[in-house]
């Protein structure tokens, strides 16, 4: 990844700033199909102004908070017929709830569900606690399948979760996030269901597939536990990929490969101890102690409030390449290490634009 | 396509012609004339596939076999009541020259009294007896027979989707399941020591019709459901009308482009959740956690309400959903019911539950009829309640 390409705009780092950069890549990533490279010498356009800054100008209009800024977009009415159409809206949402009335696809995903509900309920997390800056959206093509490649951190999941509404929220084409998540989260109650319903599945070549066959954005964090439960000394090291198991599943969909660096989720809660014999015990991966968890209960599982910063690179295509090449082993490992290094890269990047890890 | 070849049907065909010359004398002028046998034809599902297996244009007979004696009518076709589980079998094919066998007396119910080893019994002895009298007699070119998808078992770590290929990650243990399995093994056998005869293996979602005649019929027939906690399972049905018009693709001749042998997974597009099943039924529920649940399940197979057996409630738990790709562009069937109509078909058939959606539906809309103030109360009022909903699920 060029150093030229993403130094600049951080060092501003205003929304505004954050609101330029799409304008290099927007047209970059103006040919969905990945066909990138005529991108990079591209000049600002005019269009991306248009486009790129209603994320941030939704929120001062919606006032607290800014829940469910995407309906407001939609039906943007005044102030005083706003309230009763939200009622009214809310009340026809609640009707088809509580009779059954809604769909879910085949992985169990609930869309309206994952809109009205659980997109609100972690809104505020990501951006009022998190206070998640997202960079780089435009890198996610505005159609068809991707797959994204973050790092993973911060003991629980919720890097997976910050990243769903980062990419709900900021995409211009109201794309959402399909992640590929641990067995572990379908073996336990209540958590599975609400993944299936938040539209995760099972990180398996044959879900990761059939998503992006779908034309679905998939999320992967090839690290897994590995990555999540890491001791805090080694934050910010990207471990093993696993077998690269994703790279040929993108080959065989012909989906692009968007790496992805996410700065802030090592620190939530800094992981000092692992109680091995504990884990066994519950049958977890890991044990996390750190200084707050055991210690002060239920007080302990409160994450620490640090500043994210996600940061999605350019996507690197994988439809040039012939059929066989996803049974090619080397292959597989040179774009396995291609997208490892990328990520490793900009978090290095990103670390050192950081001013502080709460601020 | 890997159960043989066509050109070893047409060789098969012409010695069947031969050798049943008198009776063709009797029946008629038709040359290419076909005899169907249909097992398990006390059952609904047989007794409907009988019926409309007769009306099929070259059908000649139908012979519908059970082992005792079918509440409904048959139609034209002669009943010869024979226990699958003994030997007469390859005297009824041999007497009839029967060329298609359409096994449907795989069941995961039995029908009237007797218990689970009854209905193993006839499963999978059955199978073999009669898979035995077919390998036995030249005339039979084709074979149909009625799985489940429940041979894919039902596991947190499956793939969420299911394909005709996918290796199941955890056999069943036992019940309906394994019965299937074992018969679908079997099966396999049977193709492979009899490469002329066409075999066509149809693996069904969960089956609802007019009248309950599976467990989960029988589940969702009760007027409280019970629930595995925390877990929301994926559900897909398939319409009676829609089996037995898929039995009749399978029995026949391929129509052009298509193949109608191998195994194909038969369901209805879409998937519903439990959830939704039990507020469609107008149905409450009562969450259990999971290690009590096989309590609840044995007390009521004990009070005879329903057959909760383990597989059972492993779909009730991690739910379970295929891929119908090969049946729409191999097989070429369409279902004429999706799965939310063809429960919505079932609900209708059912009656209404204790929380009936009509007046759920009428109880939100008196409240969207409260006088509204404006302004934030109500909108909290809202919130609230659509919080709840979602809590309480």
């Amino acid at each position: 990844m060029a150093d030229a390409k993403v130094i600049p705009f951080d060092d501003d780092r205003s929304r505004s700033g954050g609101a330029s950069r799409p304008a290099r890549r927007r047209t970059g990533a103006g040919g969905p199909g990945g066909g990138r490279g005529d991108g990079s010498a591209a000049p600002v356009s005019a269009l991306p102004g248009a486009q790129v800054p209603e994320p941030s100008a939704v929120s001062p209009e919606a006032g607290e908070g800014g829940r469910e800024p995407r309906r407001d977009a939609v039906d943007a009415g005044g102030a005083p017929g706003g309230w009763e159409r939200r009622i009214a809206g809310g009340l026809a949402f609640l009707r088809r709830r509580v009779t059954g009335d809604y769909d879910v696809d085949e992985f169990g995903y609930d869309r309206e569900l994952t809109d009205q509900v659980l997109m609100s309920v972690l809104r505020p997390l990501a951006d009022t606690y998190f206070r998640v800056e997202v960079k780089g959206i435009e890198n996610i093509p505005s159609d068809g399948g991707a797959l994204i490649v973050a790092n993973h951190s911060g003991t629980l999941p919720l890097d997976g979760l910050m990243l769903q509404v980062a990419v709900h929220d900021n995409h211009p084409a109201d794309r959402h996030l399909r992640l590929l998540a641990a067995d572990l989260v379908f073996q336990l109650p209540v958590v599975n269901e609400l993944a299936r319903k938040a539209g995760h599945t099972l990180a398996c070549a044959e879900d990761a597939q059939r998503l992006l066959e779908m034309g679905e954005i998939v999320g992967v964090m090839p690290e897994g536990f590995k990555g999540i439960g890491k001791p805090f000394g080694e934050r910010y090291k990207l471990q093993r990929f696993g077998r690269g198991g994703f790279v040929s599943t993108a080959l065989r969909a012909g989906a692009p490969i968007v790496p992805c660096s996410i700065v802030g989720a090592e620190e939530i809660y800094p992981m000092i101890g692992n109680a091995k014999t504990l884990a066994r015990l519950l049958g977890f991966p890991y044990f996390p102690i750190t200084p707050t968890f055991p210690w002060l209960g239920p007080l302990g599982a409160l994450p620490l409030p640090t500043k994210w910063t996600i940061q999605f690179g350019e996507p690197i295509p994988t439809d040039g390449y012939p059929p066989e090449a996803a049974e090619d082993p080397m292959l597989m490992f040179n774009l396995t290490d291609q997208v490892r290094e990328q990520i490793q890269h900009t978090l290095y990047k990103l670390l050192v634009q950081r001013r502080s890890v709460f601020f | 396509m890997r159960f043989g070849a066509r050109g070893r049907h047409r060789a098969a065909s012409t010695r069947y012609g031969d050798g049943q010359g008198s009776y063709r004398g009797k029946q008629g002028s038709r040359v290419l004339g076909k005899v169907v046998l249909v097992t398990g034809a006390a059952r609904q599902l047989g007794g409907r596939f009988v019926r409309r297996v007769q009306c099929e244009p070259g059908v000649d007979r139908v012979i519908a076999v059970d082992a005792v004696e079918p509440a409904h009518e048959l139609g034209g076709a002669e009943f010869v009541r024979a226990d699958i589980r003994q030997s007469a079998l390859a005297r009824i094919l041999a007497e009839h020259a029967v060329d298609t066998v359409v096994h449907l007396d795989v069941s995961g119910k039995a029908l009237g009294a007797g218990g689970r080893t009854a209905i193993k019994e006839t499963n999978v002895i059955g199978t073999m007896q009669l898979l035995g009298a077919c390998q036995k007699s030249p005339a039979v070119r084709r074979l149909v027979v009625k799985s489940s998808t429940s041979v894919y078992g039902s596991a947190s770590r499956d793939p969420a989707v299911f394909t005709e290929t996918t290796p199941p990650k955890s056999l069943p243990s036992g019940g309906f399941a394994k019965d299937a399995v074992e018969v679908e093994g079997y099966v396999r056998g049977f193709a492979r020591r009899r490469p002329d005869v066409a075999v066509c293996v149809l693996r069904f979602a969960n089956i609802l019709g007019p009248r309950p005649d599976s467990p989960l019929a029988d589940y969702l027939s009760l007027p409280v459901l019970p629930t595995v906690f925390g877990y929301d399972p994926r559900l897909q049905f398939v319409h009676e009308d829609d089996v037995v018009d898929v039995l009749g693709i399978a029995a026949g001749e391929p129509r052009r482009g298509t193949l109608n042998s191998g195994t194909f997974n038969i369901a209805g597009d879409g998937v519903l959740l439990l959830s939704q099943c039990s507020r469609r039924l107008g149905k409450p529920t009562v969450p259990v956690l999971l290690p009590a649940v096989t309590w609840v399940g044995s007390a009521l197979r004990t009070i005879g309400m329903t057959d909760f057996s383990p597989e059972q409630i492993r779909l009730l738990t991690h739910g379970r959903v295929v891929s119908t790709v090969q049946m729409r562009e191999t097989l070429g069937f369409r279902p004429k019911f999706s799965t939310a109509e063809t429960f919505a078909e079932f609900a209708r058939s059912r009656g209404p539950g204790l929380l009936p959606p009509e007046t759920v539906g009428r109880a939100v809309d008196r409240l969207a009829a409260l006088p509204l103030p404006g302004g934030a109360g109500p909108r909290e009022r809202g919130a609230g309640a659509v919080q709840t909903t979602h809590g309480a699920r």
